[in-house]
């Protein structure tokens, strides 16, 4: 029954619109354990299509919840990473011979995809970059740096990710305009009104995160638009950490700006997202120089490409575009409706769980929240709680998550936080409660 | 378990529940801070130094059980040593947690508990980070107490 409803949903799954041929067993689990119409996912017959998700780890099962910091990757991502390389493998944009032509309709067959994934108007308003961080810093030196004037300011959030606060502070060094910061409650939510009272006039840009990765806040996104715009200020999403989790709009949202990175889409590391609304791209200059970006140049003066090439310079990370394409092909068979229902369901199970152990307090526990459990044990430093988890075939990130600001604002110096994917189960959340009573045990 | 409980030694658990020597030398000739930027340790050293001989050390801060444990048992090895022997002593408990698990190492009493970190590389920088503190306060004069 599954087989068919998925099935039915994706007629082309043998070939996939990146145009590199899947072999057949690409994505055949994936397609049966899809969303029936109960959006029901069959969990176990989907951890089949990640081959790592089978491996053990000190000699236990591999319990896999640090996917906040990069997600695992399913068998067909992997594999049309390999069938690329192996029957197409040629520089995109260059060249008339066959291959070229081959990859660079794989190529911008991807962007398509993507644009398609974001519902961005066009697909020129796409700009393929190496992460989310480059593509915020992409924004910070071209559309903000070139306006900054003394008293400026830069608008964030207390829960960003360090690669939303420094490169703010980069562009505003020495220019005189400051990076402000809209505080988050004791729940770790954004205290909305304080965000709007801090858009002023010479707020230059808005700079937010769609979803925490150390607290797993889910921000108000289209009334933080909202807001900002009815200032005349810009808006920079950063979707990171909500785009492998639930659909992200571009056009419901109305940002002019946001961010994702393929390694948490379930691809390729290497290769993220930019997307600028058009008249906003075209407004700006080049980002880096270099082959691709340029319609001519001479040792006067050169002119740039159109859109999106014109910030895309020097040869791209094709694998990672096609195999980032596979991805997000995989994520619309299995779909965010069941994806979502199950990672709730997760969530509300792992919350119970650590809050029923001793010492044991969430970091991060807003209304409105998805997939992260951040939390701290008493007298047990987070470090020592991953490593002995570690030691249970468990792995969890500890730390202070790129996010020292959100440690101070409440009072830790580090958390430890369990982050919860598509195939993870109840189960391993069991398996991380055991190895939280290990961590008891030696600790006494 | 059997490596996790070569790891936290009932002497390491100990020094991390009672660290020794743990709170600010009001006077210290030398200082410094150590800082782990990957996990957020980091702990301030104080030494009094008189002539060539350590005659007080302790330390403040915050981090894991290795961490704090191995600052706790270095204050307590240094006191009463000559500046020389800090130094040696630096080499010889860096020796210790950076040869291969599989090598013998000499018998440094009790900083010895400390050689469970060898079988987890991630954490040999925990149990470092006190002796690299110590090597940096010791390189240059304290400026002004913090206290």
């Amino acid at each position: 029954m599954p087989d068919k409803a998925a099935t039915a949903t994706e007629p082309s799954a043998q070939r996939s619109a990146s145009g590199v041929e899947e072999p057949d067993r690409d994505g055949a689990a994936g397609r049966r354990a899809a969303a029936a119409p109960s959006a029901r996912l069959d969990v176990a017959r989907l951890r089949e299509d990640f081959p790592i998700l089978a491996r053990t780890v000190n000699g236990k099962p591999l319990v896999y919840l640090d996917n906040a910091a990069t997600t695992q990757k399913p068998r067909v991502v992997l594999d049309t990473i390999a069938a690329y390389y192996t029957d197409i493998n040629a520089n995109v944009h260059r060249g008339v011979h066959e291959l070229s032509g081959r990859a660079t309709d794989a190529y911008e067959g991807a962007r398509e995809r993507i644009r398609a994934f974001f519902n961005a108007r066009s697909s020129h308003e796409i700009i393929y970059t190496r992460n989310a961080t480059e593509g915020i810093n992409l924004v910070a030196y071209s559309f903000v740096r070139p306006q900054l004037r003394a008293g400026d300011e830069v608008l964030i959030t207390a829960m960003e990710h360090h690669s939303n606060i420094v490169p703010w502070q980069i562009v505003t060094d020495g220019t005189g305009a400051t990076v402000k910061v809209a505080p988050v409650d004791d729940r770790g939510e954004l205290q909305l009104d304080a965000f709007e009272r801090l858009l002023s006039p010479r707020t230059r840009i808005a700079a937010v995160t769609h979803m925490s990765n150390a607290l797993g806040t889910i921000t108000p996104v289209r009334e933080i638009v909202r807001l900002a715009h009815a200032r005349g200020v810009p808006v920079l999403i950063d979707a990171s950490q909500a785009a492998y989790h639930m659909r992200v709009d571009v056009q419901a949202i109305d940002c002019d700006f946001l961010v994702a990175t393929g390694h948490k889409l379930y691809g390729p590391t290497g290769i993220g997202v930019l997307y600028g609304k058009e008249a906003r791209l075209d407004a700006m200059p080049p980002f880096m120089g270099g082959g691709d970006m340029i319609a001519s140049v001479t040792f006067d003066r050169s002119t740039w490409n159109v859109l999106p090439y014109k910030f895309e310079a020097g040869t791209p990370h094709i694998a990672g575009a096609i195999g980032l394409h596979a991805a997000l092909d995989y994520i619309e068979r299995v779909g965010f409706e069941a994806i979502g229902r199950h990672e709730r369901e997760l969530l509300e199970y792992g919350t119970q769980m650590l809050e029923a152990i001793d010492g044991v307090r969430l970091i991060g526990t807003a209304r409105s929240k998805a997939s992260i459990l951040s939390f701290v044990m008493d007298g047990v430093h987070p470090h020592d709680i991953g490593t002995i988890v570690d030691r249970e075939g468990v792995a969890i990130r500890t730390g202070h998550h790129c996010a020292q600001p959100v440690m101070e604002r409440f009072g830790v110096p580090a958390t430890a936080r369990a982050s919860l994917a598509m195939y993870n189960t109840r189960d391993e959340l069991d398996a991380l409660g055991r190895a939280l009573r290990t961590v008891h045990e030696v600790f006494g | 378990m059997s490596d996790l409980s070569d790891l936290y030694q009932e002497v390491i658990l100990d020094h991390n529940r009672r660290p020794r020597n743990f709170h600010a030398i009001a006077g210290a000739s030398h200082s410094a801070e150590g800082y782990n930027p990957l996990c957020g340790d980091r702990l301030t050293l104080y030494l009094k130094v008189d002539g060539d001989t350590i005659v007080d050390v302790s330390f403040e801060g915050a981090g894991c059980a290795i961490s704090k444990a191995s600052a706790s048992m270095m204050t307590d090895a240094l006191k009463g040593r000559s500046v020389a022997d800090a130094h040696a002593l630096f080499e010889r408990f860096h020796r210790m947690v950076t040869t291969p698990p599989s090598e013998p190492v000499e018998d440094l009493g009790k900083l010895s508990s400390l050689a469970g970190v060898r079988e987890f590389p991630v954490r040999v920088k925990c149990a470092s980070l006190a002796w690299h503190t110590l090597k940096a306060a010791l390189s240059r004069e304290h400026r002004t107490s913090t206290e």
